[in-house]
């Protein structure tokens, strides 16, 4: 047991924590502001039903013993509860088996928040916290044992337990979730936008962002969390965490100035919604990358992902969906950018150790990119439109037309953002109901 | 009495305020409102989607005024207002019946 990397990765976790209420934010600034607390809720409800469900089988499903040596799925009842883990010895002997299952338990909160922002202002919450909990159960938990979970060896180098079959018999690299955070979520924000269809009055009547600095408070946050995330994957407190760090800054540094040029040359202006949405797209890009590529490689990861998802997002008005808050946009084409560049950008002299075409390493990484990369997005495709669908037809999913233009907030919440003014704060704020009528409160008092 | 309504550029209000209270003007009303004229909105970009922004950031200003200092008073807000740009606002006088002070009960010119 290493106490400096259980301290490690303890507060990576922490960090990683951090993200989803700052994604909330980062979503919730982009919404009208009649919708901005469903927004924060969506995220809210992922770390309710993620974590309670990442205890109880989810951990057992991602990192459990794998059924059958196929590489598929981990045993759900193996670590039931995580009771059996209390009282284990270590992961590897370095870290306690619990810091790895918090820091694992972030990243599938995260996932299913992530998925959010291409269903704003529609979806009641009942049917999301429903399809939130299905999802991470069929489609996130299995495919974090794909990337995540590897072969356990011996010292002779001879494998004693499989794992998950994209991370050891394909050996694709996905250091920090590429394919299973960011590809994942965004082939499942692409079903859920088919599934649920285009916000009411969408694309004219749909509100610009209502709160930029939120935005940008949100992404800092994120950006703040990513660290913990890239360089916390690497499970120890070491050169691999550093390099990895330092990868995770410049790349987001380039994909935001990449946007920003984007944006210039195409319409005239770098805004701040660009700039924040370029840090994003680097950061999904350098998560599959950070442990494979040289800081060089990184500014160039980030500047692709930066450039190519600026056009990206505009195309949703050209194929007529609405991914409200662009997940397809930055997370699924980010996460194929940078999966896939790890196969050209790849240096030797990186951590991972593996050469892509770029550095002499030819094709025969990029391939196993790609097939990671397209496993995960037609599994989560697939899974996520029949979950959606299922959902849809036996609760409902979506808002009422008349809800929807009411706002989301009012009729899922009973609650409202802001109240700014003290005229309007008194005319909203004459108590109603028994309970916590102002007579009922003095009662108690006496 | 007259009710003398100005809506001005928001830079100029502070100087309108000044303005007024030189002349003796003890009160008024003063609210953020939007709205155009024959100045042009302007264009937003919110990644690559661009909304057209029509209406215009104003502020109002309201003052009750005796019938014999609605002119200066009228006079004095239009040159404090004026930066010669398209855009500067407009100010109106419209006759008012009555005014009743709250506190005091006080009614017409005494109330102003």
């Amino acid at each position: 047991m290493n106490s400096g990397d259980t301290a490690w990765v303890l507060v990576c976790a922490a960090l990683v924590m951090l993200m989803t209420p700052g994604l909330a934010l980062f979503y919730g600034g982009m919404v009208r502001s009649r919708g901005v607390l469903n927004m924060l809720m969506m995220s809210l409800g992922s770390l309710g039903v993620v974590g309670v469900l990442w205890v109880i089988y989810g951990y057992s499903g991602a990192f459990g013993a794998d059924l059958g040596g196929l590489g598929l799925l981990g045993s759900p009842s193996e670590f039931f509860g995580m009771s059996r883990l209390v009282g284990q010895e270590g992961l590897s002997d370095t870290i306690p088996t619990f810091a790895f299952a918090a820091f694992q338990a972030m990243f599938a909160i995260l996932t299913v928040a992530l998925i959010s922002g291409a269903i704003a202002d529609r979806a009641r919450f009942g049917p999301w916290l429903l399809f939130a909990g299905l999802w991470a159960s069929l489609v996130y938990f299995p495919v974090a044992h794909w990337v995540f979970a590897f072969d356990e060896t011996n010292a002779a180098g001879e494998v004693t337990a499989v794992g998950g079959w994209i991370a050891n018999r394909i050996a694709a690299i996905d250091f920090a979730g590429g394919t299973a955070v960011h590809i994942n979520a965004g082939a499942a924000a692409l079903a859920l936008v088919l599934v649920l269809g285009p916000r009411s009055g969408w694309p004219k009547e749909t509100g610009k962002p209502h709160n930029l600095p939120l935005v940008v408070l949100g992404a800092g946050l994120l950006w703040f969390g990513w660290f913990g995330f890239n360089a916390g994957s690497a499970l120890t407190a070491g050169t691999t965490a550093a390099i990895v760090f330092v990868n995770t800054l410049v790349g987001a540094s380039a994909a935001m100035l990449a946007w920003m040029l984007v944006e210039r040359l195409r319409h005239g202006r770098p805004t701040t919604l660009g700039a924040v949405s370029g840090i994003i797209a680097g950061l999904v890009a350098i998560t599959p990358a950070c442990s494979a590529v040289t800081p060089l490689g990184a500014i160039a990861v980030g500047a692709v992902s930066g450039a190519v998802c600026a056009l990206a997002v505009e195309l949703k008005y050209r194929l007529r969906y609405d991914d409200s808050l662009d997940v397809v946009g930055v997370h699924l084409v980010g996460g194929l950018v940078g999966t896939l560049l790890v196969g050209l950008f790849a240096s030797a002299s990186a951590p991972a150790g593996v050469a892509g075409l770029f550095y002499g390493g030819g094709l025969d990484q990029l391939w196993r990119q790609a097939v990671g990369a397209l496993a995960v997005f037609a599994y989560s495709l697939v899974l996520s439109l029949g979950i959606a669908w299922v959902v849809r037809a036996t609760i409902g999913f979506r808002l009422s037309t008349a809800d929807e233009d009411a706002g989301i907030d009012e009729t899922e919440h009973a609650e409202t953002g802001y109240h700014f003014g003290e005229t309007r704060n008194t005319l909203r704020g004459s108590r109603t109901s028994e309970h916590g009528s102002v007579e009922a409160l003095e009662g108690s008092v006496r | 009495m007259k009710l003398v309504t100005a809506v001005v550029q928001q830079t100029r209000v502070d100087e309108v305020r000044q303005s007024l209270t030189a002349l003796g003007v003890r009160g008024m009303t003063i609210a953020d409102v939007q709205g155009y004229g024959r100045q042009q909105g302007h264009t937003e970009i919110y990644r690559g989607a661009e909304y057209k922004v029509d209406v215009v950031d104003k502020t109002r200003v309201e003052v009750l005024v005796n019938d014999v200092d609605a002119d200066e008073v009228l006079r004095a807000i239009v040159s404090a207002a004026r930066s010669g740009r398209v855009g500067d606002g407009k100010v109106w006088v419209t006759p008012v019946e009555s005014v009743v002070r709250v506190r005091t009960g006080e009614t017409g010119e005494q109330a102003i």
